[in-house]
């Protein structure tokens, strides 16, 4: 099997797997979800600089083809941002099920007074 | 002047620096925190004035960072429509902040003014950039500064609501990363400038991926702006918000239109192949029902803050039928109507933030309540943003209607607009008319003991005082205001011109 069938279905899999757990009812799963997709995300980016094997992603005097380094610099850039978004994530499930009592992320409400309307 | 040279960078720097000082402050110099804060809105105010000043003369400046010709480093650019955002987003902010201060909301947790001016950087980044992915970037920053801000005061029902809101906008952070990987792919390019002359050197191949990346770019940029099919987070975030944070938020749908005005003329304008105008089809459906779902909201809300969420929702989609015809007239139009609609807006959160602190355990639903302190005052600030929001004479929210309605008319498709804004106007009258009516008119004997025991202080009604001011301003100014919209409509809509000036090469 080529490279490139393997990533692509890697990422499909991974998109498959987390807009599934995405739109599950409970917020562990729907952390997993996007942290699945993030992956794929991660995955795609890094593969839009096409893929090469064994090439230097910096310039190298006898090589003539390079690898592109700026897919790389997104991934990174988007790695960390959605690191800091899942870590921002569980700790707002948490919080929010330690004060609703219940980890539904579209389920029943029991309001407290504040802001019912 | 050096300084002149650097203020398209200032309206980032000055908040990136307000907003340590403030959070180092807050602790234990609130008195001080509290004025660097305003200090730095009022500094930021400033500077958008000059930029605005400076970008009359028609001249597309950027800005290298770090001294890095274009295509390989990040631009900012100042054109008259940045220059215009700026000048909002800081008379939006510096109303909002004054509120907040004067109703004691930023001392109900550490955080809101390092919050509120990260929130601020990522707005004003977001205006100048000239780079799509430097564009997620600032989106970024401003969406984590709105988590922060919107649990601000916390409460289970906002953290429900937070997370479904953070959720949604996670996995539109996805859908713009997949968008700008296909685009780079595609012309391994993401400065905006660069992307509009490699866009049209794309062979036949490439087409479809070229209109998918377009199109998702687009349901992104839709995403933020709520448009129709994917506006469900917003009237439930906004609801739960505090009123002030929300008002803020009345700016952040516009960041998504400002984004699909900046991208499409330049990126998929006619040249751009399949691609070209590439959410144009969808757009104005969209925009109609989001008019219509918006003003049937402002009628069936129960609570004051949920019609001024389905307001904002319904101004957005008033916003985007003349955006989607993509000419000049109809451009021009609609940038009044946005800056208008921000406005009043926010000035909508505002009177229902006053009117709820005034009604004890009313708050802000809409039933008849017992008669409260500065009833008639509040009414009266509810009455013009509800003329302002909804678009009747003489407030600016007419005129705007009036020019889109110009505008449109003999364009495919103006009768389908014709008959959508004159309609859900309408129903928008209706809708505030009832509630203004219960909510001010209407008198329900019981609590009458407690609610007359809220006595606050008149202050309060500043900030929407200084909000309902503007709307007047820009109803009066109304001449100045369009030629100012249509110069930068005009702008925008010559993308060689934008290309000329940041490549120096021509399209």
């Amino acid at each position: 099997m080529s490279l490139e069938f393997l990533v692509a279905s890697a990422i499909a899999m991974l998109v498959a797997g987390g807009i599934y757990l995405a739109l599950r009812g409970r917020t562990f799963q729907v952390v997993l979800g996007l942290t699945l997709m993030s992956y794929a995300v991660n995955l795609f980016l890094f593969a839009i600089g096409r893929l090469i094997v064994d090439r230097p992603p910096l310039y190298a005097k006898d090589v003539v083809e390079h690898a592109d380094p700026l897919p790389q610099a997104l991934v990174l850039t988007a790695i960390v941002i959605t690191f800091g978004m899942t870590a921002l994530t569980v700790i707002l499930s948490l919080r929010s099920f330690l004060e609703s009592g219940s980890d539904q992320v579209d389920g029943m409400i029991k309001t407290d007074g504040e802001g019912a309307s | 002047m050096i300084l002149l040279d650097h203020l398209s960078i200032t309206p980032i720097v000055i908040p990136a620096v307000i907003a340590p000082v403030t959070m180092l402050l807050m602790r234990r110099h609130k008195m001080a925190a509290v004025t660097v804060s305003l200090a730095g809105c009022a500094a930021m105010l400033v500077a958008a004035i000059a930029a605005f000043v400076i970008a009359q003369d028609d001249v597309i400046r950027s800005y290298t960072l770090g001294g890095w010709p274009a295509p390989f480093g990040i631009v900012l650019i100042l054109d008259r429509l940045a220059a215009m955002m700026l000048v909002l987003a800081a008379v939006l902010a510096i109303s909002v902040l004054v509120h907040a201060i004067i109703t004691g909301a930023d001392q109900r947790g550490w955080h809101f003014h390092p919050l509120f001016h990260f929130q601020l950087m990522g707005l004003n980044g977001a205006f100048l950039t000239g780079d799509l992915f430097n564009l997620f970037v600032f989106f970024e920053v401003l969406l984590i500064a709105s988590y922060g801000l919107m649990l601000h005061g916390q409460g289970a029902l906002r953290l429900k609501a937070g997370v479904a809101y953070v959720v949604v906008n996670i996995v539109g952070s996805a859908l713009f990363l997949i968008a700008l990987g296909l685009l780079y792919g595609l012309t391994a390019t993401l400065n905006m400038a660069d992307l509009a002359v490699k866009v049209v050197l794309l062979g036949p191949a490439d087409q479809g991926l070229l209109r998918i990346a377009g199109l998702l770019l687009m349901t992104v940029f839709g995403l933020k702006a709520a448009v129709v099919p994917i506006h469900l987070w917003l009237p439930r975030t906004y609801a739960a918000t505090m009123p002030v944070v929300a008002a803020l938020f009345a700016i952040m749908t516009k960041v998504g239109v400002y984004a699909m005005i900046r991208t499409v003329p330049l990126i998929f304008g006619a040249q751009a192949g399949a691609a070209s105008w590439v959410p144009a089809p969808y757009l104005l459906p969209a925009a109609i029902l989001g008019a219509v779902i918006g003003f049937v909201g402002i009628l069936t809300a129960r609570g004051m803050r949920e019609q001024a969420a389905f307001a904002v929702l319904a101004s957005t989609g008033t916003l985007l039928m003349p955006v989607s015809l993509w000419q000049e007239v109809t451009l021009a139009a609609a940038l009044y109507y946005l800056v208008q609609a921000t406005l009043a807006g926010a000035a909508l959160f505002l009177v229902a933030d006053v009117t709820m602190r005034r009604r004890g355990q009313y708050a802000d639903a809409i039933v008849p309540s017992p008669h409260f302190a500065g009833q008639d005052m509040a009414g009266l600030l509810y009455l013009v943003a509800a003329i302002a929001a909804v678009g009747l004479p003489p407030l600016a929210g007419f005129v705007g209607k009036l020019l889109i309605l110009d505008a449109s008319f003999g364009i495919t498709g103006w009768q389908v607009i014709w008959a959508t804004i004159l309609a859900t106007t309408l129903v928008g009258v209706i809708g505030f008319s009832r509630s203004g009516s219960t909510l001010f008119w209407k008198a329900a004997p019981e609590h009458a003991d407690a609610i007359a025991a809220s006595r606050r202080s008149n202050a309060e009604f500043v900030a929407p005082i200084m909000l309902l001011a503007m709307l007047v301003l820009l109803t009066i100014a109304a001449g100045w205001v369009t030629t100012q919209t249509r110069a930068t409509a005009v702008q925008v809509m010559a993308p060689d011109r934008y290309v000329t000036a940041i490549l120096g090469a021509t399209l």
